[in-house]
């Protein structure tokens, strides 16, 4: 009898606690016109890289805009939310270099998760870093600017600090660029094409919701979560 | 031929170092399209490249950026080897104290340079490229300067008819035009390895104005709109600031070199070799504007840019060997006030220096 009571007071509380956590979901969408995106020209000069484009180039895609203006690669996250950080549990985020592209461009992870840096390439590229805030400058010191061979093994880091568009760069194709925003607990979502987000089991309280776009800026919005889940929607308007 | 000439002009010396002038000039434009490729960290480690022994790296693996940064340093290597070479010359068989010094100093500049470039990739410090940049540019004008003092034509000096007297004024505006380009490049340089692409992409005007606003709601609104295929990095006041200087200097620099060459003309006669060469330097001044604008209007075409680098170069190195030979022409003029004298009663013009 008393086996069957711990067990329902434990479920009791499970259930008392996803009940008083709650989704932000939203959409992220642009009004204007975004500037035009440039070919990337210099990558059929290089015969190993062109080789993946059969002549046509890729192009730039730093605004990533829909038909009825749905914003993707938008970094949605609660601001000044510190300490709450479960990156050391999480799952390695990984970024890819393959057609000499980096795959993302755009990524978010938290502090102290690891992020893999892989070469599907088969051509040596070298990873780059820009740390702004010292403190991941020191932790990745050793790997600051990192030779990687063709297919070789992967390169690790991890980022102790938030930092928000730290860039990723490669000297030997310096068209290939990416952006790695760190954020300092798990509530934080990236838009899709679709320009949609969700920020899951967000305990309630009141906080400010910032939507962070590498080009477009940033923009805020104050907002309560309870025990229900809450929609914000962000508009950016191109300047 | 001089007593002089006869004895101390070496034909070879003077070729070598002609060739290490010349060789230094190309390792500059190598060196300028490692920053227009953006390619000065992608060797990421110094003195090896990739792990390999750097006269060993394989050719196969020269590609990208690193085909740039590689070639610059097997090329620096080698103008180091000649450097060396040069100063034993001069140790060997010239008869000058001050160029067998000078060519020591050589040596330990470009090991300098070396180290400066080393430095820049193992301690990861962009900002050392500005110096090792300026560094060059030093080095350059000593090499030409090498080649200049070990010529037939510098061993003549003196043979009748006696090269004319340049007034001090000449002399004075041909340093302050020279001193000019060379801040000039500095700025170039400062502006180069800030890694930003164009902070200002429109010519005349500066985002559309004279003066462009460099508030953090114009910054904010350049940056939304800038989409670069490389670097991508935000642009900063200070940069914008930058380059407007820089285009402030090329209008002061052409200027001064336009009063030079007139100046020179007029009181030297046009067939005067110091006007001869004051005529060049305002071509090549010319020539840099329109390479300057180029790199405007083509977004930084890497070969445009690099060309750019390499007229600067050797718009300082015009300079600087008009100096010399100004100076020298004011150094070694006769006594201009016993020739009167003799001459019966005629002044000399005002300000012409009459140093031995």
């Amino acid at each position: 009898m008393n086996k069957i009571l711990s067990f329902l007071a434990i479920g009791l509380l499970g259930v008392g606690a996803t009940a008083s956590a709650a989704d932000i979901i939203g959409t992220v969408t642009f009004k204007g016109t975004p500037p035009a995106e440039k070919v990337i020209t210099p990558i059929l000069d290089d015969p190993t890289c062109g080789a993946s484009y059969n002549g046509k180039a890729p192009t730039t895609h730093f605004y990533v805009v829909g038909a009825k203006g749905e914003f993707g690669d938008v970094i949605v996250s609660l601001k000044d939310v510190s300490g709450k950080s479960t990156g050391s549990a999480a799952p390695a985020a990984v970024l890819d270099q393959k057609g000499c592209l980096y795959t993302p461009t755009i990524l978010a992870l938290q502090t102290g998760q690891k992020l893999t840096v892989k070469n599907s390439d088969p051509v040596l590229h070298n990873v780059h870093l820009n740390p702004t805030v010292p403190d991941n400058a020191t932790a990745n010191a050793a790997s600051i600017n990192a030779a990687q061979m063709a297919n070789g093994p992967d390169l690790t880091y991890s980022f102790p600090k938030p930092e928000k568009f730290l860039k990723f760069q490669c000297d030997v194709h310096p068209w290939m660029l990416a952006w790695v925003t760190i954020v300092d607990s798990p509530y934080y979502a990236q838009t899709g094409a679709d320009g949609k987000f969700v920020i899951k089991n967000v305990p309630p309280g009141k906080y400010t919701l910032v939507a962070d776009h590498r080009k477009a800026g940033e923009t805020t919005q104050d907002i309560e979560v309870k025990d229900t889940d809450v929609t914000v929607n962000f508009t950016f308007e191109a300047k | 031929m001089n007593e002089n000439c006869q004895t101390h002009y070496n034909p070879w010396l003077h070729y070598f170092a002609i060739a290490t002038a010349i060789i230094t000039f190309l390792l500059i434009g190598l060196g300028g399209l490692v920053t227009s490729h953006e390619a000065g960290m992608s060797v990421p480690d110094w003195p090896n490249t990739y792990g390999y022994n750097m006269f060993l790296f394989p050719i196969s693996k020269w590609v990208g950026g690193v085909f740039y940064e590689h070639t610059h340093r097997l090329l620096a290597s080698t103008v180091g080897l000649l450097t060396v070479i040069l100063a034993v010359w001069f140790w060997r068989r010239e008869p000058r104290r001050w160029l067998r010094s000078l060519g020591w100093l050589a040596v330990v500049l470009v090991i300098v340079q070396g180290v400066l470039g080393g430095l820049r990739v193992s301690l990861k410090m962009a900002w050392l490229g500005v110096f090792h940049g300026t560094v060059a540019q030093v080095f350059l004008v000593l090499t030409f300067c090498f080649a200049l003092w070990t010529s037939r034509w510098w061993w003549q000096w003196g043979q009748s008819p006696a090269p004319a007297l340049v007034s001090r004024g000449l002399r004075r505006h041909v340093l302050y035009a020279t001193l000019l380009i060379f801040l000039q490049l500095m700025l170039g340089a400062t502006m180069r390895h800030q890694h930003a692409g164009l902070a200002i992409q429109d010519f005349p005007l500066a985002y559309g104005q004279l003066w462009p606003d460099t508030s953090p709601e114009a910054l904010a609104r350049y940056n939304a709109d800038r989409v670069e295929v490389v670097t991508e990095t935000p642009v900063t006041a200070f940069q914008i600031e930058l380059q407007m200087f820089h285009r402030l200097g090329a209008v002061i620099i052409f200027l001064a070199v336009v009063a030079c060459a007139w100046q020179a003309r007029r009181q030297l006669g046009g067939r005067d070799v110091l006007a001869r060469l004051a005529a060049g330097w305002l071509a090549l001044i010319f020539l840099q504007i329109g390479l300057g604008i180029e790199t405007l209007h083509s977004n930084k075409a890497a070969d445009i840019a690099t060309l750019h680098v390499m007229i600067g170069a050797l718009s300082l190195v015009t300079g600087a060997l008009g100096c010399v030979i100004a100076f020298r022409r004011t150094g070694t003029a006769p006594d201009f006030a016993s020739q009167t004298a003799i001459s019966g009663g005629l002044t000399s013009p005002a300000g012409w220096a009459v140093n031995k």
